[in-house]
């Protein structure tokens, strides 16, 4: 059961239920005009969509908690509509769809370690490793002589995500990549 | 507890600040031949105002509130024949903590026989003035602000038009249902108007809807105009920094006023306090036509030292206390 959280309780970091969806708190502000009500503006970032929210509370008015759980799980596979992941723990499997894993759909190989985020159980969100290494399927034929990397072209990898690789990169080799940025870090030997 | 709990929170520099204001203020009402008095902090009564909280103490098993504002008594001291005078004294509102609120905070409070708000409302922009050395004031309407800030007529608009107004504005109560006409706009002042209000020099409002008179003086109306309450309030750098009446002098309508508040503290669930009936006795004898004003001394010193949060100004704010 989610607890419930009065006005004065609120803080920055703080997971609670707004119209059903999972929301955190990132700003609070009480507002007390000299003579007038006392109200407790708050800002909050919607977790299953990312959008940024405000809301005015008057003081003493409440909010649900919201069940939020993040837990490193293990990528299994993806059906024709879910992707599927695994507690290595519990060995309990979650389905996730694919508003929740999002652009993490592009990094994601099989065996990959994710943090899986469950909101009453439920997967709204999934962030992959930060480094991965994944195989080249597409490329322009790679430059022998351009070791030093300069200019660059595209690549497609084996997860459909498309990057920008140095000339020298060919297809079939293992490149290791920042998910957070999408970019290049160099050639898996 | 952590281990520099014990340092006051404002720098030392800040507190020199804070005294050096202190004495401008002192000179200030000293050159005008205003009297400095002082009024007990633990009263029998206290404010009726149905959003602010007393904190409630007792003296040999006696009920005391500790004073929100030394309005009522200032009054008794003006019916006595006191001519002008003004109080530097600390103030108590429970529940009110934030960046800009202090449970304990100083109110600096004076009143002027013989003024009505916009004689006193040119003395408060001289004393900010000669304590902040600011720009002269700008003032404008309470009607003028709302129309420029929000497009909205706040004499005749109805709740739901201000709340419209509020949402497209993106100013969202979680629950509007219980949002009457006031707390619309109250939120629409603090959430739309006050960001705007008072970055270069100070802002004073004046001329507010009935709802918002608390012991304001009511003007009716000519031609076609709305009755408003002749009461002021003054905006600098984002800070609401005082409130200011043409004060109501009439005993019976006092008392009005005070029985409305009572029964909108009963509606919102709010402790009963006891009526001043020694105010209403002193307002029977005779209040002079007046003007008072409050101003919020560590808001003041906020504006001066640059200061973002209440508790960089306050020695020992509520956390530290």
């Amino acid at each position: 059961m989610a607890t419930t959280y009065s006005t004065n309780q609120f803080r920055a970091g703080l997971k609670v239920t707004l119209d059903n969806d999972p929301c955190v708190v990132t700003e609070v502000e009480f507002v007390k005009p000299g003579k007038g009500q006392a109200f407790t503006r708050v800002k909050l970032r919607n977790l299953t969509t990312n959008r940024v929210l405000e809301r005015t509370f008057k003081s003493g008015e409440t909010i649900e908690g919201a069940d939020i759980v993040e837990t490193a799980m293990q990528y299994l596979y993806k059906d024709g509509e879910y992707w599927h992941f695994m507690d290595p723990k519990s060995y309990e499997q979650y389905q996730a769809p694919a508003e929740a894993v999002g652009d993490a759909a592009l990094w994601l190989k099989e065996e990959a370690e994710c943090v899986v985020t469950l909101h009453n159980n439920i997967v709204i969100q999934v962030t992959p490793p930060m480094f991965v290494e994944l195989a080249v399927v597409e490329a322009e034929p790679g430059i022998r002589g351009d070791t030093a990397g300069t200019g660059g072209k595209t690549a497609k990898l084996e997860t459909g995500a498309v990057v920008r690789v140095p000339l020298f990169v060919e297809v079939g080799e293992k490149l290791k990549l920042d998910t957070r940025t999408g970019e290049y870090v160099g050639r898996v030997k | 507890m952590k281990a520099a709990d014990w340092e006051p929170a404002a720098t030392l520099a800040a507190l020199r600040l804070r005294a050096r204001l202190l004495t401008r203020t002192r000179d200030f009402f000293a050159a005008r031949g205003v009297l400095e008095v002082e009024t007990p902090i633990l009263g029998a009564s206290t404010a009726t105002d149905p959003h602010i909280e007393s904190l409630r103490t007792s003296v040999g098993g006696s009920a005391r509130f500790l004073q929100t504002s030394p309005e009522l008594f200032m009054k008794r001291l003006l019916a006595a024949g006191s001519g002008p005078i003004y109080q530097i004294t600390r103030v108590f509102r429970d529940g009110e903590s934030g960046a800009r609120h202090n449970p304990e905070f100083t109110l600096l409070e004076w009143y002027r026989p013989g003024l009505d708000h916009h004689g006193l409302m040119d003395e408060v922009d001289q004393f900010l003035q000669e304590v902040l050395g600011c720009a002269p004031s700008v003032r404008e309407a309470y009607s003028e602000v709302f129309e420029r800030c929000v497009g909205v007529d706040p004499h005749g608009a109805v709740s739901v038009e201000l709340q419209s107004r509020a949402e497209a504005l993106g100013l969202r109560a979680v629950s509007s249902s219980g949002f009457s006409r006031e707390d619309w706009l109250h939120l629409l002042m603090a959430g739309a108007i006050e960001p705007h209000l008072g970055i270069e020099r100070p802002h004073f409002v004046y001329d507010f809807p009935l709802e918002l008179k608390a012991l304001a003086r009511v003007r009716e109306g000519a031609g076609g105009e709305p009755d408003v309450a002749e009461r002021f309030e003054v905006f600098f750098q984002g800070l609401e920094l005082a409130n200011g009446y043409h004060e109501l002098t009439d005993a019976s309508e006092q008392r009005q006023r005070f029985l409305a508040d009572l029964e909108s503290r009963r509606t919102l669930g709010r402790a009963q306090v006891p009526l001043d009936e020694r105010m209403i006795a002193a307002l029977e004898r005779g209040l002079p036509p007046c003007a008072g004003v409050a101003l919020g001394f560590d808001r003041l010193v906020m504006i001066a030292a640059e200061a973002s949060a209440i508790g960089s100004v306050i020695s020992f704010p509520d956390d530290r206390a």
